[in-house]
């Protein structure tokens, strides 16, 4: 990585204004250094110049006539690839949406081009954000900037290891059970997931429409604040979207935090926890506390049962949301003599094997017989874990806990045994069911120096709370990327 | 409870994806011990718990009253406490020629697929 400072929102909005550079510069500046890093990390699916030059050139247009700039002018930001791009191939990192083009934009992408931002391209990501390491991608694992023997985490992996590596400043990925959050913590970056309909789903192709959500990866908390006022908010095209005002959250987060109670659940600090990643996550609760933050134990008693449930919910929903694919309107078509026999040569083909894992598992799940043991007692489970929830707010302003149990895995290290890579998600997925805000925020590096993640869970709207306290701590701890 | 090989060929079946014999065995495999640590969600009393079948943060959100949202449009509206439905008004929306355009095998304005129906 090179020695010149990272590029910001901020410094971005201030060398436009000077004319130290212009938006076009900024832009090409970015893509000279994806062609350069992009073959061996393999961040990005695609890249759109035409879009982003263009984009640029409305930039540079503007600040020519000293017009107001938007908050994120000329900012260069990575798409995870599940997010649709009108224009602009948009594949899940699946077969089957090979030769996909969307015919329209997501609202979040709409919101970030009103504000200025400049898109850069597609980043890679696990088969419809089915994965913890990326490495369930038809088109070939990213490889952690950190560390390229490891994975960045999944299933956001491209849009984490884009930011890592200076390769936009900042990034939109999706969270259904961790896939913002556990990448961030891997590759070293603040990641946020806002609470379940704080950013309009439009436009974002669905894997389990109760748990998914858009989120920002970005180089510091302040642009993470930036980037959510701009994303967040109502739109008539996504009916879970909320009627709540959208605060100035960079406004938000400069307010001191003393005398914020803190949870810190003892379910999260048991077996199974690497010791220097529990070292460094306490260390961190240690230096919140030092800023007059108060330390409440608590009890979520029902964390040990947030895998299984998640895996009911969101593979039922799945199976459901991944019907579609079936070669009729879109995506790949394998021709068959018989409509039933084309749909099943068509998914066989299309679909990557965890894909298929989990259709099958949410299609079991549902299927007769087996609904109320399986999928009504999850619905049943995940109402107790979202009362754990409900339970701390009501002692504590935020909850931390380490975003993932161990710091980034070797690649292939858990590709064989699906279940265990199902458990790098056990922090993560509770904050998912329940529907709350979180935000991994860098707290440090392993001996090995490998990024560690501490995780921080606000209560739902509670967005601004979370980056105020993980702005504190960015500050105190000297903790940037 | 162990999952059979039949049992993934019924679940393949009706998730309409064809398996090769390799493969029904792997999935057997996984989906059992899959299905195996599931089945700790039976040691949870849940009697007397309600199914928590929709997300609504909005239920424990702070009031504003009126709440006001930035629409799309970039508008600000004051949005109601309850739900907001919107006028039942019919607008354009004229996207079927770039919708087909995706598609595999289209005659406008027809997705074509394999013939259904036995004359």
């Amino acid at each position: 990585m090179s020695g010149a400072p990272r590029w910001t929102v901020a410094s971005v909005h201030e060398a436009l204004l000077a004319k130290k550079t212009s938006a076009r510069e900024l832009a090409q500046e970015f893509y000279a250094q994806i062609e350069q890093r992009n073959p061996e990390l393999n961040a990005f699916l695609e890249l759109c110049p035409d879009r982003a030059y263009a984009q640029a050139d409305r930039v540079d247009a503007i600040v020519a006539q000293g017009k107001p700039l938007g908050r994120l002018a000329g900012v260069p930001v990575a798409i995870k690839d599940v997010i649709s791009t009108e224009g602009v191939r948009t594949t899940c990192g699946s077969k089957i949406l090979e030769d996909y083009t969307p015919p329209y934009d997501a609202t979040a992408i709409e919101r970030l081009e009103r504000a200025g931002a400049v898109i850069m391209g597609k980043t890679n990501c696990d088969e419809f954000a089915m994965g913890s390491s990326n490495e369930n991608s038809a088109y070939g694992p990213v490889r952690n900037p950190i560390a390229l023997d490891r994975v960045p985490g999944g299933s956001s992996g491209g849009s984490a290891a884009a930011v890592a590596a200076g390769l936009s400043v900042v990034a939109l990925g999706t969270d259904t059970g961790g896939s913002i959050r556990q990448p961030g913590a891997y590759c070293g970056v603040p990641a946020m997931m806002p609470t379940y309909g704080r950013v309009s789903r439009y436009g974002l192709i669905a894997f389990a429409s109760s748990l998914d959500r858009i989120g920002p990866f970005a180089t510091n908390i302040t642009d993470a604040a930036t980037v959510m006022s701009v994303i967040a908010g109502h739109d008539s095209n996504d009916s879970t979207s909320a009627s709540l005002a959208v605060p100035e959250y960079a406004a938000e987060i400069e307010k001191p935090v003393a005398g914020l109670r803190i949870g810190m659940p003892e379910d999260y600090f048991g077996a199974g926890l690497d010791a220097e990643v529990k070292d460094k996550v306490q260390a961190g609760i240690t230096l919140l506390e030092s800023l007059g933050c108060k330390r409440v134990p608590l009890k979520m008693p029902h964390t040990d049962y947030a895998i299984a449930t998640y895996y009911v919910i969101a593979t039922a929903e799945a199976s459901s949301n991944l019907a579609r694919y079936d070669g009729v309107r879109y995506g790949l078509r394998v021709q068959g003599n018989t409509l039933m026999e084309m749909y099943r040569k068509t998914r066989e083909r299309g679909f990557g094997p965890e894909v298929k894992r989990r259709i099958m598992l949410g299609t079991y799940a549902l299927s007769s017989g087996y609904y109320d043991a399986y999928y009504l007692r999850a619905q049943k489970v995940r109402s107790l874990i979202a009362r754990d929830f409900a339970e701390a707010f009501e002692k504590v302003d935020a909850i931390i806990t380490p975003t993932a149990p161990t710091t980034a895995f070797k690649l292939g290290e858990k590709t064989a045994d699906p279940l265990e890579m199902y458990l790098a998600d056990i922090y993560t997925v509770t904050g998912s069911l329940a529907g709350v805000p979180g935000i991994s925020v860098p707290c440090g590096k392993s001996a090995a120096g490998l990024p560690i993640g501490m995780q921080i869970f606000g209560s739902h709207f509670g967005e601004a709370r979370i980056l105020q306290l993980a702005r504190a701590f960015e500050k105190a701890g000297g903790f940037s990327i | 409870m162990k999952i059979s090989r039949e049992d993934v060929l019924r679940v393949a079946q009706l998730a309409h994806l064809e398996l090769a014999p390799e493969e029904v065995e792997a999935y057997r495999g996984q989906l059992d011990e899959i299905l195996s640590y599931i089945g700790k969600l039976q040691e949870l009393d849940v009697s007397n718990v309600e199914p928590m079948a929709l997300m609504d943060p909005m239920a424990d959100a702070p009031h504003q009253a009126p709440r006001r949202s930035a629409g799309l449009d970039g508008a600000i509206a004051a949005a109601p406490a309850e739900p907001e439905l919107r006028d039942d008004v019919v607008a354009p929306c004229s996207v079927a020629d770039a919708v087909l355009a995706e598609a595999p095998d289209a005659a406008k304005p027809f997705f074509r697929v394999p013939k259904v129906i036995e004359r």
